[in-house]
């Protein structure tokens, strides 16, 4: 739920339940680089409550989609680390079995079996 | 030539200074901004400077494009075994590594035994310690292929696993160890009949448990080659004397490592970032073994000059432990640089065995994805 002014929606704190840290600081790096982005932090008020407030200061835009876009920009970093992640285990394993493979062939009489590219 | 110094003087021009790079930052600021200086008494420069606006005095743009992260952002596996696995992630920040990591720990699900109904237990360990031990064995089953139990649902075949441990030592027969692989998957459900009040009402019909299997585990595709059992057999549970006995059934659901560590599907997961040792002076002859030999990580090498020189080389910085070892004497910290550069991170994830440790990095990614879809559904 956001608190702010109903006037100004430039500048407001969004309080997230059910949050703690894991979400909250991967948000305020990503609000951070967003050059729209005057302040932003975020703030435990109280560890045995499950609750988040962010705060998010803009130069002008509503910070309702400043965050927005924050999010956005961060699921999006998460699936490009998650196909670059996929890729390279595929790679790893793939030049695993080429080895064991080539150690196979050099022990058995040069057979040379399919090589997976 | 006289004149010629009279002249040069006189004429400063701009253009012999040296150039300063345009687009980038100076030298010092880029390692400022890229590394942490692990000096003698405390490390700098440890935080990382996200703030878009940062060198915009410079003229340089600090702010992340998506493009540039997917540019330099690369993974290299170094070790991948069935329980444990190393990584390198480069170009990431430490806000997201940490919040891998934390979901690594503490909000993947797993499946472990949270029921216990003991039927005897004549033994010495009491029914709560060995309820909670049991609770610690980990279970070598795919939690994705399970629902979440909740208070309102009855225990069925989609979100409770049944085991059984009935081990008896009799009298005259010397004390015997209870491991887990006493532990039997029972998939057909609960044996243990609830006692109900109306005993004269459906006789012939099979009897109530405390679960309500509608069809066997073992039909489920993924179960028919591989039994559910504890992932390793060998984990004592109880000891017992002669003429104990133990009887129970465990009711093992799915859970998050944040209601309780028993759920943690990591053994445990960490990441440190790159060492980077550099010399800064060429170092020679004695000072190069003195400081071979005061690592105990063997990072630096010597090399042979010829005519009899040797020179220390940086061979191994990855193994650096940052002991601080080799700036400890005098003098030693103008000659090594101990540093960390603060985008690359060596992961490693040492999983309890319920999921091959690639598959639970997907996986924390997936659900850091979601976390994400659920903020922006809230604010829309």
């Amino acid at each position: 739920m956001e608190h702010g002014s109903f006037t100004d929606n430039s500048a407001a704190t969004f309080s997230l339940t059910d949050e703690d840290h894991t979400i909250a600081n991967a948000v305020r790096f990503t609000l951070n680089q967003d050059p729209r982005v005057t302040f932003c932090g975020y703030s435990i008020p109280h560890p045995s409550e499950a609750r988040v407030n962010i705060r998010v200061q803009t130069t002008g835009d509503p910070a309702r989609e400043v965050l927005k876009d924050a999010c956005q920009n961060l699921m999006l970093m998460c699936r490009h680390v998650r196909s670059t992640f996929d890729k390279a285990i595929e790679d790893f394993k793939a030049s695993n079995a080429v080895k064991a493979m080539k150690i196979d062939s050099l022990d058995s009489s040069g057979d040379d079996s399919e090589e997976s590219e | 030539m006289a004149e010629g110094a009279g002249e040069e003087k006189k004429k400063f021009s701009i253009w012999d200074l040296p150039d300063v790079p345009v687009g980038q930052l100076p030298p010092h600021l880029e390692l400022q901004r890229s590394r942490v200086s692990c000096n003698k008494d405390a490390p700098i420069h440890t935080e990382s400077i996200q703030y878009s606006g940062a060198y915009a005095s410079m003229g340089i743009d600090n702010s992340s494009r998506l493009d540039r992260f997917s540019n330099n952002f690369r993974v290299e596996v170094v070790r991948l075994n069935e329980d444990d696995m190393e990584f390198d992630m480069i170009g990431i920040d430490a806000a997201i590594a940490n919040s891998f990591r934390r979901i690594l720990i503490a909000e993947l699900p797993t499946m472990a035994i949270e029921k216990v109904l003991i039927a005897n237990n004549t033994s010495i360990i009491q029914d709560e310690v060995l309820a909670h031990r049991l609770g610690l064995v980990p279970i070598r089953v795919d939690p994705r292929l399970f629902d979440y139990l909740s208070e309102n649902d009855q225990p069925n075949e989609k979100n409770t696993v049944v085991f059984k441990l009935h081990v008896q030592c009799k009298r005259g027969s010397p004390r015997i160890t209870v491991k887990s692989d006493a532990l039997k998957w029972l998939p057909n459900g609960s044996e243990l009949v609830k006692e109900t009040r109306n005993a004269t009402s459906d006789s012939s019909s099979k009897p109530e448990t405390y679960t309500y299997f509608g069809c066997s585990q073992e039909t489920i595709p993924e179960f028919v080659k591989n039994p559910i059992i504890p992932k390793y057999p060998d984990i004592i549970i109880a000891k017992l004397g002669p003429g104990q006995e133990i009887e129970l059934e465990a009711h093992a659901v799915k859970g998050i490592g944040k209601t309780h560590a028993k759920w943690s599907p990591v053994a445990t997961a960490w990441y440190r970032m790159l060492p980077e040792v550099v010399l800064l002076e060429d170092i020679e002859d004695d000072l190069a073994e003195e400081l071979k030999s005061k690592c105990p990580v063997n990072v630096f090498d010597i090399e042979d000059l010829g005519k009899g020189r040797r020179r220390a080389t940086v061979a191994r910085p990855r193994a650096c432990t940052l002991c601080r070892e080799c700036i400890r004497g005098d003098d030693w910290e103008k000659r090594v640089a101990l540093r960390r550069v603060k985008d690359h991170f060596i992961f490693t994830i040492e999983s309890t065995g319920a999921l091959p440790p690639e598959v639970l990095f997907t996986e924390a990614v997936k659900i850091l994805e979601d976390k994400c879809e659920r903020v922006i559904s809230e604010l829309s």
